[in-house]
C-alpha cells in the first residue's frame, strides 16, 4: 500500500511549491531562504496561482526562479522591483506579492524605490537577502557592509552602513524583522507571520555569500553572524486556521494579533523589549550595531494600520478585470463634459 | 488722446481698410498677475461670437514676476496656428513694454497702462492709454483683490474697441468663473469699467473689428492634455502613475478630476481606478509596467526628461512584452532652460528608447480631438501588441486652449489583445508565452491570478516558453519575432492623412501641431505664389506604405518639423532607398514657439528659389526672457 501523499490545508503537495533548480553557489544563504519560503507558503496553504514573485537584479534577485514554480514571476530592472510590485498590486489587490531583493539592489541603486515602498505600506513581503557585497559582479562592497568589514582583497569598509531595518521603521513600514539564513526556525516563523500581515513586511535576512564574503575579517560570514546573532525574542506563530491553545506567561511572552486572526507569540529574550514601540525598536537596532551584533526577530510591528490599497479606496474587485461597463463612463458623462467646454 | 471722429479718421488714412475677424491680440503681462482669466474670457467671447479663434500662452518657468505673453488669434478662415505678427498689443508689463511696442508692424494698435508712457515711442501705431490703477480702485474697494480684477478691465476696453458684444463677454466670464458669485460680480464691474472708460475717452482709430459669424456652433475649447485625459478615461484606464513635470502635469491632474467625478462606483462609492503620484518617472513607468502585466490598462504622462529616465524600463517592457501607455508632452531640452516652450524634439530618442535592439510604436496627434481618439487607440494598441505605446504630444497642443468639435462617444468595444483563455488553450494544445502561433509576431499572454499557466517574466534572455535561456538561437528567434510584431504594427497604427493636389510636384510631410501652420502655409503658397502642394500628415511610427507612394508621386518633399535635427526625416531615411532619400528637404522650426505659417511658406519658397523678403520677428520670438 502506497503511503498517503502529504498535502497542505488547500490540498496541494509540497512539490507544487518548489521552483527550478538553483544556479546559485553551493552553500549560498539565499538557497536556505528559498527553502524557508517554500515551507512557509506550503504550511500556510497559500494558493501559488495567487502569488506574484518579484525581484530586481543580482544573485538574490535570481532566487524567485527557485521557489513557487506555480506562481507568476517578474524579474524587473536593477533596484526597481518595488514599482513593478506596486503596479501589479494596484491592478489586482487579491494577489499576494513577495519581492526578493539584495543589499545592493535595495541599499544602492534601489534605495529611492525602497524608501517610497516603505512609506506607502503596500501589501508586500519584501525580503532583502543581505550579504554585504555584490556577488554577481564578484564581491564589491554594498551599502550594508559594516564599518571595518574586510573584503577578500584586504580592502576595509570605512563608510557607514545603511541599516535597512532602522530605515524601514523610520519610513513607516509596519512589519520590520531581521533574521539569519542559518536560523531555520526563526526565519520560518517570521515568513509565516509575514503572510498574515496586511501591509509592508520588510524582512532583512543576513545571508552569507560563501564565495566572496565568508572569510576572516568579514562581518557577514557564517562564523561571524552565528557568533553575533542576538535574537530579541523566541518567535512562535499560531496560524488562524489552527485552533491551538498555547500556554504562555504574559510576563515574559507578548502576543500580537495579526490581521487575519493569526497570533504571534514573542517570548522575550531581551528584557522588557516591546516590538510595538517604535522608539524602543530604533534603540535596540542602534545598540546592537554599536556592540557589533545583529538584533534579530520581530523588531517592529504595527498590525492595524491601513495599507496603501485601502487608502486609495479602490473597489473590491481587481481593477485589471473590471468589465468595460464599469470603466467607461456612459455617453451622458461625455456629453456633460463637452457641454461644460462650450 | 483727443477724441476723433471715426469717419474723418478713416478719410485721413484711406489705406487703413477695415480688418474684420482676421488679426491677433497679444497681452503682455507679468506671470502670477491673474491675467489668465481675463485672457480666457476674451478668447471664449470671440469664440461665442462665432469666430474661429486660438490662444497661445507663452510663459516663463516661474511662479510669479516674469514676463508672459498671451496671443489670441481670430481668423475668419479658421486658421488656428500661431500668427507671427501682432496686430493689437495690450501692454501691461513695464519690463517688456518698450520692446513689445518697438517690434510691432506699422499700423498695429496698443492698449497700455498709462504710466508706461508708450505713445511717444512710435508715430505709426494707434495708442490707447488706460489708467488701470485708477479704474481698478473704483470697482474694487478691497485692495487685496485688485490684482485679480485689474486685468479684466482690458477685456472691457477691447470689447468696446473691437466690437465684442458685452453680453457675450459677460456670459464668457460666467463660464470661466463658474459658481464663484462674488468673483463674477467683481469682474463684471471691472469689465464694465473698461467698456465705460473706452466709450467715454476713445474714438476707434485702428482698423480691427470683431463681427459676428456662424463658424463655431457646437465648438468646444479645451487643452490637449485635458482631451487626452478624457480619452484615457473613456478607454477604461484603471491604473495611473505619474510624476509632476511641465508640460505634462495637467494631463494627469485633469484625469484625476474627471475620474473622481465619473469613475466612482455607483453602489460602493469606491474608485474603479488607482492614481499614484510616484517618486520619479522611473517608478511611474515601473508601476505602469507592473499594472499592465497584472491586467490593468495603465498609463503615465511625462516630458522629455522623464522619457530619458524611463529608458531602461521601456526596454524591459519591450522585451518582456508588457503593455504600457506613455504620453510624452514634448518640450524644449533638459534641465532648466526652456521647459515651458514647445518642441518636437523627442521623436528620435523615443522611437529607439532604451538599450539593445529596441523599436517603439509612436502615435502622434495633431489636434485635441486626436488627443482624445489616439489616447483610446493607444490602450488598444498597447494590449494588442503587448508593448509600450508612446503618444507624442507637445506643449503647444497639451497646454494651450484649442477650438474643436465636440468629441464622439466611442462606439467600438475595447481591444484587450491576445489574452489566453481556457478555450484558446484547449485549441492551441500547447502554450508558450512567447510562441508566435499566428505568424503576426504576437503571442498569447496570461495574467497573474487568472488561474491559467504561469510564466516568469524577464528581459531579453528567454525562449518562447519564457524559460531562461542564453542560447544564441533562442535570442535570435525572439528578436526576429519582435521585428515581425513591429511589421504587423504598420497596418494597425493610425494611417497617415494624405491630401493630394493633382498638379503638385511638391509634397509636404508634417506631424503633430505643425499641421496647423502647414495647412495655412499651403494656402499661402497657392494663393500668393501659385505653388500647389500635396500633404501627408504622419500619425504614427512605424510608417506604412502610403509614405513611399506619396514620396514617389512628388519631385520634392519638404518635411516640416519642430526640431533642429530633422528627426522625422532621419527616421524616414532609415527605411527609404537612396533615390527617395534624395528627394527629402527639411523645414525646421526650433525656437520654442509654436510654428507659424509664414515661416514655413518663406522657407519652402526660399528652397524653391523664390525671392523671399526678410521679415522681422515678433516681440515674443525675439525676447530672451526665461526663468528657473
Amino acid at each position: 500500500m502506497a503511503t498517503p501523499i502529504k498535502v497542505n490545508r488547500i490540498g496541494l503537495e509540497p512539490q507544487v511549491y518548489k521552483g527550478g533548480k538553483t544556479t546559485l553557489c553551493a552553500g549560498c544563504g539565499h538557497n536556505a531562504i528559498s527553502e524557508r519560503i517554500i515551507d512557509a507558503f506550503y504550511e500556510m496553504g497559500v494558493d501559488p496561482r495567487q502569488v506574484i514573485k518579484l525581484s530586481g537584479i543580482g544573485c538574490s534577485s535570481k532566487s524567485p526562479a527557485y521557489f513557487l514554480g506555480g506562481s507568476h514571476g517578474f524579474n524587473a530592472v536593477h533596484g526597481r522591483m518595488p514599482s513593478v510590485g506596486t503596479g501589479a498590486m494596484l491592478a489586482n489587490q487579491k494577489l499576494i506579492a513577495i519581492g526578493v531583493s539584495g543589499d545592493g539592489d535595495t541599499g544602492a541603486i534601489g534605495i529611492g524605490q525602497f524608501v517610497h515602498l516603505m512609506r506607502r505600506n503596500l501589501p508586500i513581503i519584501y525580503i532583502i537577502e543581505d550579504n554585504g557585497c555584490y556577488g554577481l559582479t564578484k564581491g564589491q562592497f554594498s551599502p550594508t557592509a559594516d564599518l571595518g568589514s574586510k573584503l577578500k582583497s584586504g580592502v576595509v569598509n570605512d563608510l557607514q552602513p545603511i541599516d535597512t531595518c532602522a530605515l524601514a521603521i523610520q519610513l513607516g513600514a509596519t512589519f520590520v524583522a531581521r533574521s539569519f539564513s542559518g536560523d531555520k526556525r526563526q526565519l520560518l516563523a517570521l515568513l509565516k507571520a509575514a503572510l498574515s500581515h496586511r501591509g509592508t513586511v520588510m524582512l532583512d535576512v543576513i545571508s552569507p555569500c560563501v564565495t566572496f564574503n565568508d572569510h576572516e575579517g568579514s562581518t557577514k560570514s557564517y562564523a561571524y553572524v552565528k557568533e553575533h546573532d542576538e535574537p530579541l525574542e523566541e518567535v512562535s506563530f499560531v496560524p488562524f486556521f489552527e485552533d491551538i491553545t498555547v500556554d504562555y506567561d504574559p510576563g515574559t511572552t507578548q502576543e500580537v494579533k495579526m490581521h487575519d486572526g493569526s497570533r504571534l507569540l514573542l517570548k522575550k529574550l531581551e528584557e522588557s523589549y516591546d516590538p510595538t514601540d517604535k522608539m524602543a525598536a530604533m534603540r535596540v537596532l542602534h545598540e546592537a550595531t554599536r556592540r557589533g551584533e545583529f538584533a534579530t526577530g520581530i523588531i517592529y510591528i504595527e498590525p492595524d494600520r491601513d495599507d496603501f490599497l485601502r487608502q486609495l479606496n479602490i473597489v473590491d474587485e481587481p481593477l485589471g478585470s473590471l468589465p468595460l461597463e464599469r470603466t467607461r463612463p456612459p455617453k451622458a458623462a461625455l456629453d456633460e463634459i463637452m457641454e461644460s467646454l462650450r | 488722446m483727443s477724441p476723433t471722429d471715426v469717419v474723418s479718421q478713416e478719410k485721413t488714412t484711406p489705406s487703413r481698410t477695415r480688418v474684420v475677424n482676421d488679426f491677433s491680440i497679444q497681452v503682455a503681462t507679468v506671470n502670477g498677475s491673474g491675467s489668465q482669466t481675463a485672457n480666457l474670457v476674451l478668447l471664449r467671447s470671440i469664440l461665442m461670437m462665432g469666430i474661429p479663434v486660438s490662444g497661445k500662452n507663452m510663459f516663463p518657468s516661474n511662479i510669479a514676476g516674469l514676463p508672459t505673453w498671451y496671443t489670441i488669434r481670430a481668423s475668419k478662415r479658421g486658421y488656428i496656428a500661431r500668427k507671427k505678427e501682432v496686430d493689437f498689443l495690450v501692454a501691461m508689463n513695464v519690463e517688456t513694454a518698450k520692446e513689445d511696442v518697438m517690434t510691432l508692424d506699422a499700423g498695429a494698435a496698443v492698449i497700455y497702462d498709462e504710466p508706461l508712457k508708450l505713445s511717444s515711442l512710435r508715430s505709426d501705431l494707434t495708442f490707447y492709454p488706460v489708467p488701470f490703477d485708477t479704474l481698478v480702485k473704483e470697482v474694487c474697494p478691497d485692495a487685496k483683490l485688485r490684482r485679480l480684477v485689474r486685468n479684466m478691465i482690458y477685456d472691457g476696453i477691447l470689447a468696446k474697441l473691437l466690437g465684442i458684444d458685452m453680453a457675450v463677454m459677460e456670459q464668457a466670464l460666467q463660464k470661466q468663473m463658474g459658481k464663484k458669485a462674488k468673483a463674477v460680480v467683481l469682474n463684471q464691474g471691472a469689465l464694465k469699467a473698461g467698456w465705460d472708460y473706452a466709450e467715454a475717452n476713445f474714438t476707434k482709430q485702428d482698423p480691427f473689428h470683431i463681427e459676428r459669424m456662424n463658424e463655431t456652433a457646437g465648438k468646444i475649447l479645451i487643452e490637449g492634455n485635458a482631451a487626452a485625459a478624457i480619452g484615457c478615461m473613456m478607454a477604461g484606464v484603471t491604473v495611473v502613475a505619474w510624476y509632476p513635470i511641465t508640460p505634462s502635469s495637467s494631463l494627469c491632474e485633469s484625469l484625476i478630476g474627471y475620474m473622481r467625478k465619473y469613475r466612482m462606483d455607483k453602489e460602493t462609492g469606491k474608485a474603479t481606478f488607482a492614481i499614484v503620484q510616484a517618486e520619479d518617472e522611473i517608478a511611474s513607468l515601473g508601476m505602469v509596467i507592473g499594472a499592465g502585466w497584472a491586467g490593468a490598462r495603465a498609463m503615465t504622462a511625462t516630458a522629455g526628461p522623464g522619457i530619458s529616465l524611463m529608458s531602461e524600463f521601456a526596454g524591459l517592457a519591450y522585451y518582456a512584452e508588457t503593455p504600457a501607455v506613455i504620453f510624452d508632452v514634448q518640450r524644449v531640452g533638459p534641465s532648466t532652460g526652456l521647459p515651458t516652450r514647445t518642441a518636437q524634439g523627442d521623436l528620435l530618442s523615443t522611437a529607439f528608447l532604451s538599450h539593445g535592439d529596441t523599436k517603439h510604436i509612436l502615435l502622434i496627434p495633431h489636434s485635441v480631438e486626436e488627443c482624445y481618439e489616439i489616447a483610446m487607440q493607444a490602450f488598444d494598441l498597447s494590449e494588442r501588441f503587448q508593448t509600450p505605446i508612446f503618444v507624442m504630444m507637445d506643449l503647444d497642443l497639451g497646454m494651450n486652449n484649442w477650438m474643436s468639435n465636440g468629441f464622439e462617444y466611442p462606439t467600438k468595444p475595447i481591444d484587450r489583445g491576445k489574452v489566453l483563455t481556457a478555450d484558446i488553450l484547449k485549441k492551441l494544445g500547447e502554450w508558450g508565452r512567447y510562441k508566435d502561433v499566428d505568424g503576426d509576431g504576437i503571442a498569447y499572454r496570461t495574467i497573474p491570478g487568472d488561474g491559467l499557466p504561469v510564466f516568469f517574466t524577464r528581459g531579453s534572455g528567454h525562449n518562447d516558453k519564457a524559460q531562461y535561456s542564453e542560447r544564441p538561437d533562442d535570442y535570435v528567434n525572439n528578436v526576429d519575432r519582435l521585428t515581425r510584431k513591429f511589421e504587423t504594427a504598420r497596418t494597425f497604427v493610425p494611417a497617415p492623412v494624405v491630401e493630394t493636389a493633382k498638379d503638385a510636384t511638391i509634397g509636404i510631410i508634417g506631424y503633430g501641431t505643425s499641421h496647423w501652420a502647414i495647412t495655412e502655409s499651403r494656402d499661402q503658397l497657392l494663393e500668393d505664389t501659385k505653388v500647389s502642394t500635396s500633404y501627408l500628415r504622419v500619425r504614427a511610427y512605424p510608417f506604412n506604405d502610403d509614405m513611399v507612394t506619396f514620396i514617389d508621386a512628388h519631385e520634392r518633399i519638404y518635411i516640416v518639423e519642430q526640431n533642429r535635427d530633422a528627426q522625422l526625416a532621419m527616421l524616414l531615411k532609415l527605411e527609404l532607398s537612396p533615390e527617395r532619400c534624395a528627394k527629402l528637404r527639411s523645414v525646421l522650426h526650433y525656437n520654442g514657439l509654436p510654428m507659424d505659417a509664414r515661416s514655413v511658406t518663406d522657407d519652402i519658397l526660399a528652397q524653391e528659389g523664390f525671392e523671399v523678403a526678410k521679415r522681422e520677428t515678433s516681440s515674443a520670438s525675439s525676447s530672451n526672457y526665461g526663468g528657473e
